[in-house]
């Protein structure tokens, strides 16, 4: 069934697994895991196979065995036969086309979303071009609601990340202020604690929580410990307005973070109970990133891209209100130079939004990684045009707790000059009151501290 | 360069909060973009932290010094050969190769099987390591051995991941692994030294079952607290027979900072 002949050389990729990551762009981690395509036209073939695959088929051949793993579980129970049937009788070559139609709308993307399954999604971003995976993304809109409204057309959002490397309250305070007053943190104010010390993320929620109601921002917070340890920090009657977990796409990767659907769904109904969601009830946010299962030794030979989009299928079934690909974080060993985490990013994006999640990306590289700031501006401006829903706020790209790059305050007010993207519509609202930005939804030019945090500045001088 | 025009940029009036961080605020602004000199600052760091990857770790002076201090060490290598090798293909950062493995199982004929095991790899950033390692360890040494812990002779191990750690204390049969790494280096802290703890390391281990201390350098964590940090995971997981997640790192917050009560002028 997966064979063909190209330039008088058979190939024959035996499974629908193989099939897959020999079709896959190359990436360094497939070639690190002995999975990726040995030459380039052995990549190619795989690809004119793949187009020629029924997506039926993803039903019937399951990647990682179904017995073994409770994610194909998740993913074969809760496959929605009525949404798929619109598009059952295509093959994968032939669903690229359908999404590239016009018949392929902004309703008939969503009503299809639960009948997708995350490896129908990766298969066809393989034989998409970056061009492609933009334009189908564009087309999809998920939003979704806590304290304010994320997704909605023309707008960005952003996660204020106010690290610090040893979570010392004033130094997260600084970091925030200045990330507020550059207009950054609708999506979330989410801090990255230097430990899993539960006394230090309860101190930390509290925070967040006072600075939120203080300033009355219409925003939320998250303290991005462990799930476990936020369960604890609720129990003990901690603010918690979201609940954070790392995930991957396979039930061993998900093991080795410590995690299980179980965990999960315990998490999530323990802040659905905490009802502190003004405007909606999607409390979770979810951080992935290619490589992630193979880092833990746990991809049972599926491409890293195709177990980034099964991590997609965790996400979906606990409503998030965030979805972040942590795109260059994970370094060469993964995703090797710019060229490999731009192509990453936009494919995570894309079979995200596709399955219908809320889908922001970490831009981002690490020091030992071939790549700079030129290509994080590829990706940026790659990612909002495909209507990314948010991305990193972190003063000057430089997160000194976590010792990455990743995108600032001033790369978002980039992308609201050149593509009119504007804040989610209640935090809109709060900087244009406090006059953080003007009516033309850009900052004001005087770089005055507004009213509202005067008397904290005041006191410092 | 070292300062903008100020007719043509827009200075962020809220400097007095760089006291509080090291990290990058109050840049200001030329345009909504970034001022040519926080550019080109920036640019200079990443191109200080890119050099210090490549610079390789001098063990036979690391050995040297820890050897003044009258402690034992052992020079191990991964079956990473070269550095080029060890960026790519983290799964040989794991493995010892044929010399150290038969280095180890020498080692263990002359003592008893010790209870921790001590592991220094050069990890990302050798510059960590250079200036760290030593001092924590004379640190940490006499506190271990207070408890009556028998220690291996130090495991010094080139081109070394974390992991490396599970497969050095299976060999000792060691109930705990102390491995210091150096860090990914960041653009304003190239010299970060992290610490991973794990109770019964063997080879299959996964991360789910290690602790980690982070960011120990000069704007980082402190010895002391990096010391008490891992003295209390030490002495939970020998009491409990287990390290990892479910092993919550309960050291009080407030304990480990010099002031009483953190302060924060957005609230106080």
């Amino acid at each position: 069934m997966y064979k063909t002949q190209l330039d008088n050389v058979v190939y024959d990729f035996k499974t629908l697994r193989n099939l897959m990551a020999k079709a896959s762009p190359a990436r360094s981690g497939d070639y690190l895991a002995g999975l990726g395509a040995i030459n380039n036209l052995e990549r190619v073939a795989a690809q004119w196979v793949l187009a020629d695959i029924p997506l039926q088929q993803f039903l019937n051949e399951a990647l990682i065995p179904y017995e073994q793993d409770e994610v194909t579980r998740l993913i074969i129970d809760e496959h929605d036969e009525t949404a798929f049937a619109a598009i059952s009788h295509l093959t994968i070559g032939d669903f690229r086309n359908w999404l590239l139609s016009e018949q392929a709308s902004t309703e008939a993307l969503t009503q299809i979303a639960q009948g997708l399954t995350p490896e129908m999604a990766a298969a066809v971003s393989k034989i998409m071009r970056i061009q492609d995976l933009i334009l189908v993304a564009k087309k999809c809109r998920v939003i979704t609601r806590f304290r304010n409204t994320i997704g909605l057309k023309n707008r960005l959002s952003t996660r204020l990340q106010p690290n610090h490397p040893t979570d010392d309250p004033a130094g997260i305070a600084a970091s925030l202020l200045d990330g507020l007053l550059y207009g950054s943190g609708d999506a979330v104010i989410g801090i990255n604690p230097a430990s899993d010390n539960l006394e230090a993320t309860r101190v930390l929620i509290q925070m967040l929580h006072d600075i939120i109601e203080r300033y009355q921002i219409p925003t939320q917070s998250c303290v991005l410990a462990h799930v476990t340890t936020t369960v604890k920090a609720i129990e003990q009657g901690a603010p918690v307005d979201l609940v954070f977990q790392s995930i991957a796409g396979t039930q061993k990767a998900n093991n080795s973070f410590g995690i299980n659907l179980n965990l999960l769904q315990e998490a999530r109904q323990a802040a659905l109970e905490l009802n502190r969601g003004t405007i909606g009830t999607n409390c979770m946010y979810f951080e992935t990133g290619q490589g992630s299962a193979l880092s833990a030794n746990a991809h049972g030979g599926v491409d890293q891209q195709t177990c980034e989009a099964r991590a997609y299928a965790v996400a979906r079934k606990f409503k998030p209100l965030l979805v972040n690909t942590v795109v260059g974080f994970i370094g060469p060993e993964y995703l090797y130079d710019g060229k490999q985490i731009i192509r990453a990013g936009l494919e995570d994006h894309f079979c995200g939004k596709l399955l219908g999640l809320p889908m922001g990306c970490d831009i981002c590289y690490t020091n030992h990684a071939e790549a700079d700031q030129d290509d994080m501006d590829m990706l940026l401006t790659q990612f909002a045009v495909a209507g990314g829903s948010f991305i990193m706020g972190v003063p000057g790209a430089d997160d000194v707790m976590l010792n990455y790059q990743s995108t600032s305050f001033h790369d978002a007010l980039y992308l609201r000059q050149v593509l009119g993207l504007r804040a989610a519509p209640e935090f809109e609202q709060w900087l244009q009151k406090h006059r953080i930005f003007g009516e033309e939804n850009h900052l004001l030019p005087s770089g005055e501290v507004p009213d509202v945090f005067k008397p904290a500045l005041q006191k410092l001088s | 360069m070292t300062t903008d025009n100020s007719s043509l940029t827009a200075e962020d009036s809220w400097h007095s909060l760089k006291q509080f961080t090291s990290a990058r605020i109050a840049l200001g602004r030329a345009g909504f973009s970034l001022p040519t000199k926080a550019n080109l600052d920036f640019q200079l760091a990443h191109a200080l932290a890119r050099d210090a990857v490549n610079i390789p770790l001098d063990f036979g002076k690391l050995e040297q010094a820890l050897n003044a201090l009258g402690y034992k060490t052992l020079p191990l290598q991964t079956q990473a050969e070269s550095h080029q090798i060890y960026l790519q293909r983290p799964d040989k950062g794991r493995l010892l190769n044929l010399a150290s493995m038969e280095s180890i199982q020498c080692a263990t004929q002359q003592i008893e099987p010790p209870d921790i095991v001590v592991i220094v790899a050069d990890g990302l950033s050798s510059n960590a390591i250079e200036k760290h390692a030593v001092q924590f360890l004379e640190l940490l040494f006499p506190r271990l051995r207070r408890f009556g812990y028998l220690l291996s002779p130090i495991a010094l191990v080139k081109y070394g991941r974390v992991a490396i750690g599970d497969p050095v204390a299976e060999l000792f049969s060691a109930r705990m692994c102390i491995v210091l790494i150096g860090e990914r280096p960041g653009l304003s802290s190239p010299d970060s030294m992290g610490i991973y703890f794990t109770y019964q390391a063997k080879t299959g281990s996964t991360d789910a079952d290690r602790n980690c201390i982070s960011n120990i350098h000069k704007n980082g964590l402190s010895y002391g607290q990096a010391l008490e940090k891992l003295l209390f995971l030490v002495s939970e997981s020998d009491r409990l027979q287990f390290s990892g997640v479910h092993l919550k790192d309960e050291t009080s917050h407030t304990s480990l900072d010099k002031r009483n009560k953190p302060t924060n002028f957005l609230l106080d």
